[in-house]
């Protein structure tokens, strides 16, 4: 009974706080329109976002396209369809593995830097010091932060995406001797529209989720430096959950328009 | 000159607010006067904070009145009430300051939005070095937070509150955590603000020392009600022992 009776609690909870976030979301879409736009912000945002991420992302792209490659190549090597090897990796990672793990690192390193830096912005009542000298807080902390995910997000995952293949074109230059541009030319001929934009549009909508998560968790963090760890770990658990939900749901309904 | 003809810039009516079964706040009032320094004294948890915070809009009473000069914020429409803090100065417990931002940036920030209400604006770079000398941190202009001492950030915050040339200034625990030294040079740098910049303070505080030497009039919460109003010296000779417990160092 008791189980039964923390259990309904516990969802209600949680329900409570997807409504409580679905109404964040909302000022947000209210807000993002509203005069005074916080430019500068934005423009500092950005570049925290998406040039601070750059070397974590350039990285992680490179050893997903060459271990991709490295463990691929006796498999396909066995069935005497090496030469597929450039089409396949284009596809799967451009259409999968790369919107997705980069999207799951970003929520690593920028879900949990928003939930962490707000946090302890709200228990040091910087947000409250903002808000009386007149300036709206969500507007300046939270609306620039969701753009700036929204925006960043989708220009990583197109450069991790590259260097991922520029990754598995060493490994095959090296291991298997196939020049670069026939690696890339039999990359780029096997990808069309399909595959590339709604690949591209999912990580928009992955920014948004990791850049919404972060900024309500650090917003919304209780009193304590327990808050802000609460927040900023939370941020990253919720983002990358929301990650793989948005990525479930972009799939089903690619398929349903695209016929992937 | 007579309290009675001096003009009130503040005055909260009946104040309640309540966090679920806690009633901080039971009825509460007060009027500040122009150019008065009043201190609101109570034991920690008496909703002193809550007060201060209801007042410049940062929590919402759940009945009573807040009106600062003649008009009422609890009816007030986001942009008014954004135009009126511009108004009303606030040095928080913990100072508050923006820990990314340089000093600099920190006194800017009020800036951005509001410098065609501040009166006889000489230009930002110049506000901001008005203020800081004001409060003799001229030479920390260029630091970040981290790197002020307690005392310091507590004087960087003051000039923050003053960039807007406010009216009105609220300073919550503005000598709490400091040493007796600082907390003194802090004491005395709250009167001299108030003969430079002509303001009306409003001082919640536990400090005996701080009480004493600023306050025009003090009033006591206790039990979210005003338990006792009256001079520093008219409540620490008080009749009433729980009164002057408040008074005892």
């Amino acid at each position: 009974m008791s189980k039964s009776i923390s259990f309904l609690k516990r969802s209600k909870s949680f329900f409570a706080e997807i409504g409580d976030m679905a109404y964040f979301a909302g000022r947000f879409f209210k807000e993002v329109f509203k005069k005074p736009f916080e430019f500068k912000e934005l423009i500092r945002q950005c570049y925290n976002v998406g040039i601070r991420s750059l070397f974590l992302v350039a990285v992680t792209g490179f050893i997903i396209g060459l271990v991709f490659t490295l463990q691929s190549r006796p498999t396909l090597t066995e069935f005497g369809a090496v030469s597929w090897m450039p089409s396949m990796i284009s596809v799967s990672i451009i259409r999968e593995i790369g919107p997705v793990i980069i999207a799951l690192i970003c929520a690593g390193r920028i879900g949990s830097g928003i939930g962490a830096e707000l946090g302890s912005m709200k228990v040091t009542e910087q947000i409250d010091a903002m808000e009386v000298s007149g300036t709206n807080p969500f507007k300046y902390l939270v609306v620039t932060r969701i753009l700036a995910v929204t925006l960043m997000l989708p220009l990583l995952v197109i450069i991790g995406d590259a260097v991922a293949l520029l990754g598995s074109a060493m490994v095959e230059n090296l291991k298997g001797g196939v020049s670069y541009t026939l690696y890339f030319n039999q990359a780029f001929d096997t990808l069309s529209f399909t595959d590339v934009i709604p690949a591209t549009a999912k990580t928009v909508l992955f920014g948004f989720a990791i850049g919404l998560v972060g900024t309500y968790k650090g917003y919304n963090c209780s009193k304590g430096t327990v808050g802000v760890g609460e927040a900023s770990n939370s941020a990253v658990v919720y983002s990358s959950m929301l990650v793989f939900v948005i990525d479930f749901i972009a799939v089903f309904v690619s398929d349903i328009f695209f016929e992937i | 000159m007579n309290k009675e003809n001096r003009k009130i810039v503040l005055e909260l009516k009946d104040l309640h607010k309540s966090f679920g079964n806690n009633h901080v706040l039971k009825g509460f009032s007060l009027k500040l006067y122009e150019g008065e320094n009043l201190v609101i004294m109570g034991k920690s948890g008496s909703g002193k904070s809550v007060m201060v915070k209801c007042i410049v809009g940062l929590i919402q009473p759940d009945s009573g009145s807040i009106t600062i000069k003649d008009q009422d914020i609890i009816t007030m429409g986001q942009k008014e009430l954004d135009f009126l803090r511009t108004e009303i100065g606030f040095l928080f417990q913990g100072s508050a300051l923006y820990d990314s931002m340089t000093v600099r940036e920190n006194l800017e920030f009020p800036l951005r939005r509001h410098k065609d209400k501040v009166k006889n604006f000489e230009g930002t770079d110049e506000s901001v070095k008005q203020a800081l000398e004001s409060v003799g941190l001229l030479h920390a202009i260029d630091q970040m937070p981290a790197e002020l001492s307690g005392g310091m950030m507590r004087r960087v915050a003051l000039a923050r509150a003053l960039i807007l040339k406010p009216e009105i200034i609220m300073y919550d625990e503005p000598t709490a955590g400091l040493d007796p030294i600082t907390s003194n040079e802090i004491i005395q740098l709250m009167r001299s603000v108030q003969n430079e910049y002509n303001t009306s303070s409003l001082i919640i505080t536990h400090d005996v020392d701080c009480a004493r030497v600023i306050s025009n009039r003090i009033i006591l919460l206790v039990d979210g009600i005003n338990y006792a109003e009256g001079t520093y010296e008219e409540l620490s000779n008080s009749s009433d022992p729980q009164t002057r417990a408040f008074f005892k160092n």
